[in-house]
């Protein structure tokens, strides 16, 4: 089962990859052959099946609502690429 | 034709839990910039959410209260979507397992009950928030650099979704201060929109009168009080009746309100709608509400603001007795009609008169306020104002405002009415040519002049028989 | 003066052995550990980087580089987080922390633990102590290389296809990939959310079963987590009687197993019959044509969701642009690897719109057919029994050019993975002079019964953990 190459960009502009050409001509066929093996899930009936989202039957598994101690500022921005102020700095969004 | 607008809302409610929804960060308005973060709501490598007992409990008595299904199996999904508000490149939400389905919420109107469709009422949590900082205008576009600030981020947050069943503004207006009030009661949420404690996107369509149609919907965002939701909705259903009407069609897209201009900007469309590649979330485990949890909240509802409306609407009217509960003022109210004031009377005093004087509702003694509604013609307004301000005091009495009496001699007053008629020649002029809003002036002038302590009807009686030569 | 330890031959209970009786301090024990990590690892590349400093009352222990450690860099083999230095530590760590066990040092990984031969690792490969020239299995093959090289006395894995069980099969020691649920995932880096496991790797089965014991148990960090129902049994039998293995039927016909592999299994097999075990066959016909797919459906999907995290906002270097799109989006392409990207797009495919039911949607549901499939056999046997590995350790470069053939390392480890279960790897003999591992598997919470019967086979088997190269030198005494 082939991905054709536009279907390689509209994904890697989903998962936020700036690809080079290179990478997409190696993904679309490495992606391909890839799709084709694992494609073959579709061979079984599986309408009356449910699926398995989580390996363990646990059910209600939370906390009270009472507060814990939050990072101190240094933690917060110790591994941070661009820090102005008390705040996270990024380019634009637009 | 006669169109009429097909109006569904998406609200956003933050729930006053102490901590937020996937750690226990503390949730606080005003708090030092990204104090109130750690690695689960920061999105650091390895961070594992933990659900919020307390902010499941809440959702479900919010869905109770709009009259829905409790999902026996409720499930988080993850929700994909890139923004700088978002740490995880995820919102963890619920998507095909909601713990809240198919409710309604009675909104009371002058042609009967409108049955207000709710598809769903679920839980995830707050984005983080992003300044745009330099540009020109300080906007998004031609921003230099965004900011952000996680505490705000994983706060618990309930999503209601109403079917398109609200066809005016007004009504949507008025749907969403029932609703609030609702979640103020719960003690759920403080749900004040300046704070950003509650919000409401609106989708808008018009469809000709009278037929059951669905046509292309657009979506208004940003409108931040319940005027600007109206306006908006309002200034959006002219301009696609105006799209229609002039043999084009609306086009499906997205607007945000400028409370500045007042007036709608079409966000630049996006080149592919969202794809939010959904699916269970795996580091969390479903809710199975225990039965006993479910029956014990729904035994906990109070009696909700429409039941209410209805109710008081007996001794009052529809509008009047919105007002009332939707503003949080009805129970002071039926106090104090019990403790002897008459319906009217009180309704006004306490919407206009308390509300105004900013005293806190909770506080004042309905025995007093009572007294004082009775007496309000009679003692001066000066004096009635004083002790209206004063009403929510402790150990408050009316004693000593009662025991002054306006002045009602028109002996007495005459020569005052006559002496401000003299000193106002070119008013009188004007009122006589058919200014009657000027009456108000001149009752004004008596009241100035007798330090508030004359009969205001008996001024305004006086004035008017001596200017009706 | 330092004295002689051999810490090729040492296993953890006997080092904690040494220390309890005050025969060697922790300092030195450490130091002796450093200083064979100077002599070996230099060939080897298991460590990313050392603790010079020994901080504990007991043994020394190395972390793969997935799990944070609080004030040391912790990578998980990617340049994405490189310089990254968490400001927590993984409850695992924790754990060990609290026991008194001294970080010696974070060993290498494939890159977000995806890969069988840790050639994915943006720091280079690590190689097999048996040969230098060969691969040490992977994702976890820096921590396999380290105990079979004496520069760990034992170590934390984690194992989410297979990372655990593959390269301790390749490089002759002992791993177990525990029942899902039972260790803490906080403060690992997620690969697949509802696969990853910690667990340990060391020279016996015993050593094995204390590790897990240190780490096992409910955490509230971790929704997923939940206490062992009976504690753990440290292993000392040495027979197996009344033990019921069943071998799945399909293992017969499968091509990709190697003569001397299956040779080395059928032996074992033989050997448990000797010890008194009753050895069948059982039947997994989902699980092994279809457990492949299933696999590299769920586990890309869920990476793909949590690798979107890496943008280069709060943590990691940054690429910087114009715009915050093109930020993150160079920011991600020029820091994640090739076999990571291939994982991202693949999943974010399976999960996309109109693709959904049809790929990870059907996965899901192939996940619930293994799970009963494994269950329906496991109550007829007590424990499964396979080859771990299809082949003995391959030369580096051998398929990396190829990711179908890197995948299929991982036939005969993934189907339990996917069924949640625990999964134990011993090594059972030798084929070309090459380790060959032997994995038991068995049902949730099964642990201690894996590790009696791997016990008792293990003092059978009585396999050599020292790499044959270093047997001479291990004779004569010296570290």
């Amino acid at each position: 089962m082939a991905i054709s190459r536009e279907e390689v960009l509209h994904v890697a502009r989903l998962a936020r990859l700036a690809l080079t050409e290179d990478e997409v001509e190696r993904l679309t066929s490495e992606l391909g052959a890839i799709l084709e093996a694992v494609g073959i899930v579709a061979e079984l009936d599986l309408a009356d099946v449910p699926p398995t989202s989580h390996p363990l039957d646990l059910v209600n598994v939370w906390d009270e609502d009472e507060p814990r101690d939050s990072l101190p500022l240094e933690d917060v921005f110790a591994n941070a690429p661009a820090r102005d102020g008390d705040l996270f700095r990024v380019p634009p969004t637009v | 034709m006669t169109w009429e607008p097909v109006i569904g809302l998406e609200i956003h409610v933050q729930l006053k839990t102490l901590t937020k929804m996937f750690c226990r960060c503390p949730v606080g308005f005003g708090a030092g910039e990204n104090t109130q973060t750690c690695p689960v709501c920061l999105g650091f490598p390895g961070a594992l959410p933990v659900m919020n007992r307390q902010a499941i409990e809440w959702t479900i008595l919010l869905g109770l209260a709009l009259n829905c299904e409790i999902a026996p199996v409720a499930m988080f999904s993850r929700k994909h979507y890139p923004y700088p508000d978002l740490p995880k490149g995820y919102q963890i939400s619920q998507y095909d397992l909601p713990s809240c389905t198919n409710g309604n919420v009675v909104l009371p109107t002058a042609d009967g009950d409108r049955v207000i469709g709710i598809v769903r009422a679920h839980l995830e949590e707050d984005a983080a928030k992003t300044v745009h900082v330099g540009g020109r205008t300080g906007r998004i576009g031609g921003a230099e650099y965004s900011l952000i600030d996680f505490n705000r981020g994983g706060t618990p947050l309930v999503e209601i979704v109403t079917e398109p069943h609200l066809h005016s503004a007004d009504e949507a207006k008025r749907f969403l201060q029932l609703l609030r009030q609702t979640i103020v009661e719960l003690g759920i949420s403080d749900a004040e929109m300046e704070k950003g404690a509650l919000r409401a996107d609106a989708n808008v369509s018009v469809r000709p009168a009278g037929s059951d149609e669905l046509r292309t919907r657009t979506e208004l965002k940003n409108m931040n009080s319940f005027n600007f939701i109206a306006r908006g909705i309002e200034a959006e259903a002219e301009r696609q009746i105006a799209v229609w009407e002039s043999g084009e069609e609306v086009r499906q897209e997205t607007y945000d309100f400028d409370a500045a201009h007042g007036g709608l900007t079409a966000r630049r469309a996006k080149e592919e709608a969202d794809d939010y590649r959904y699916f269970p979330e795996p580091d969390l485990v479903p809710v199975e509400p225990p039965a006993g949890l479910v029956e014990r909240l729904r035994s906990e509802l109070p009696e909700l603001p429409a039941a209410r409306i209805r109710r008081i609407e007996v001794a009052l009217d529809l509008d009047r007795a919105t007002v009332l509960v939707t503003g949080g003022l009805d129970r002071l109210w039926e106090d104090t009609v019990a403790a002897g004031a008459g319906a009217v009377a009180a309704a006004n005093v306490i919407a206009n008169s308390v509300v105004g004087a900013g005293v806190d509702v909770d506080a004042v003694a309905p025995a007093e306020l009572a007294r004082l509604v009775e007496a309000r013609e009679r003692i001066p307004r000066a004096a009635f104002d004083e002790a209206i301000a004063k009403v929510g005091d402790p150990r408050f009495t009316a004693d000593l405002y009662l025991a002054q009496e306006a002045v009602s001699d028109t002996a007495e007053l005459e020569p005052i009415v006559d002496a401000i008629l003299a000193a106002n020649p070119g008013q009188v002029e004007a009122y006589r040519g058919g200014k009657e809003g000027l009456l108000g002036f001149f009752v004004g002038q008596v009241m100035k002049e007798t330090q508030g302590k004359a009969n205001a009807r008996v001024v305004s009686e006086l004035v008017r028989s001596k200017l009706q030569t | 003066m330092v004295p002689v330890v051999d810490t090729l031959r040492l296993t953890a209970e006997d080092a904690l052995d040494l220390v309890e009786r005050g025969e060697v301090s922790p300092a030195e024990l450490h130091a002796s550990y450093l200083e064979a990590i100077g002599e070996r690892d230099g060939e080897l590349h298991a460590y990313l980087r050392i603790v010079e400093s020994a901080e504990g009352a007991s043994i020394p222990i190395a972390l793969k580089d997935v799990i944070s450690t609080k004030g040391v860099e912790t990578t998980a083999g990617s340049r994405i987080l490189s310089g990254y230095v968490p400001v927590f530590d993984a409850t695992v760590a924790a754990r060990c922390k609290a026991a008194g066990l001294t970080l010696l040092g974070k060993t290498n990984t494939d890159e977000f633990a995806m890969g069988s031969s840790t050639e994915n690792s943006a720091w280079g490969p690590s190689r097999n102590p048996w040969d230098p020239s060969l691969v040490p299995g992977g994702s976890g093959g820096g921590t396999a290389a380290a105990v079979s090289a004496g520069l760990a006395p034992w170590g934390l894995g984690s194992d989410t296809g297979g990372s655990i069980k593959q390269p301790s099969a390749l490089c002759g020691n002992v791993g177990l990939r525990p029942t899902y649920g039972t260790v803490s995932r906080y403060g690992v880096v997620a690969f697949a959310s509802s696969l990853d496991q910690v667990g340990p790797v060391a020279k016996t089965v015993r050593d094995v079963a204390l590790l897990y014991s240190i780490i096992a148990g409910r955490d509230s960090n971790d929704s997923t987590t939940v206490e062992l129902p009976e504690p753990v049994q440290l292993p000392d039998g040495e027979r197996l009687d009344g033990l019921r293995i069943g071998v799945p039927k399909q293992i017969e016909s499968l091509d990709a197993i190697e003569p001397g592999v299956r040779a080395a299994f059928e032996r074992s097999l033989e050997l448990a019959r000797e010890l008194g075990a009753d050895v069948g066959e059982c039947d997994l016909p989902t699980s092994y044509r279809y457990g492949m797919p299933c696999y590299y459906l769920v586990a890309p999907a869920e990476a793909s969701s949590n690798l979107a995290r890496y943008d280069g906002v709060r943590y990691g270097p940054r690429t910087e642009a114009a715009s915050y799109d093109e930020m993150v989006e160079r920011t991600r392409d020029e820091g994640f690897g090739a076999e990571p990207k291939r994982r991202i797009m693949l999943g974010t495919y399976a999960l996309s719109a109109g693709y959904y039911d049809a790929f990870y949607g059907q996965a899901q549901k192939v996940r619930t057919l293994l799970i009963r499939e494994h269950r329906e056999a496991l109550s007829r046997f007590d424990v499964i029994a396979t080859p771990t590995s299809p082949t003995v350790a391959f030369p580096l470069g051998d398929k990396a050019a190829d990711p179908l053939a890197m995948y299929a390392c991982d036939l005969l480890t993934i189907p339990s993975c996917l069924a949640g279960l625990p999964g134990l790897s011993i090594p059972c003999g030798l084929s070309d002079d090459l380790p060959v591992g032997l994995q038991l598997l068995g049902p949730q919470f099964g642990e201690n019964a894996l590790f009696r019967a791997g016990h008792a086979l293990e003092q059978a088997i009585g396999f050599d953990t020292v790499p044959m190269r270093w047997r001479a030198a291990t004779e004569s005494g010296a570290r």
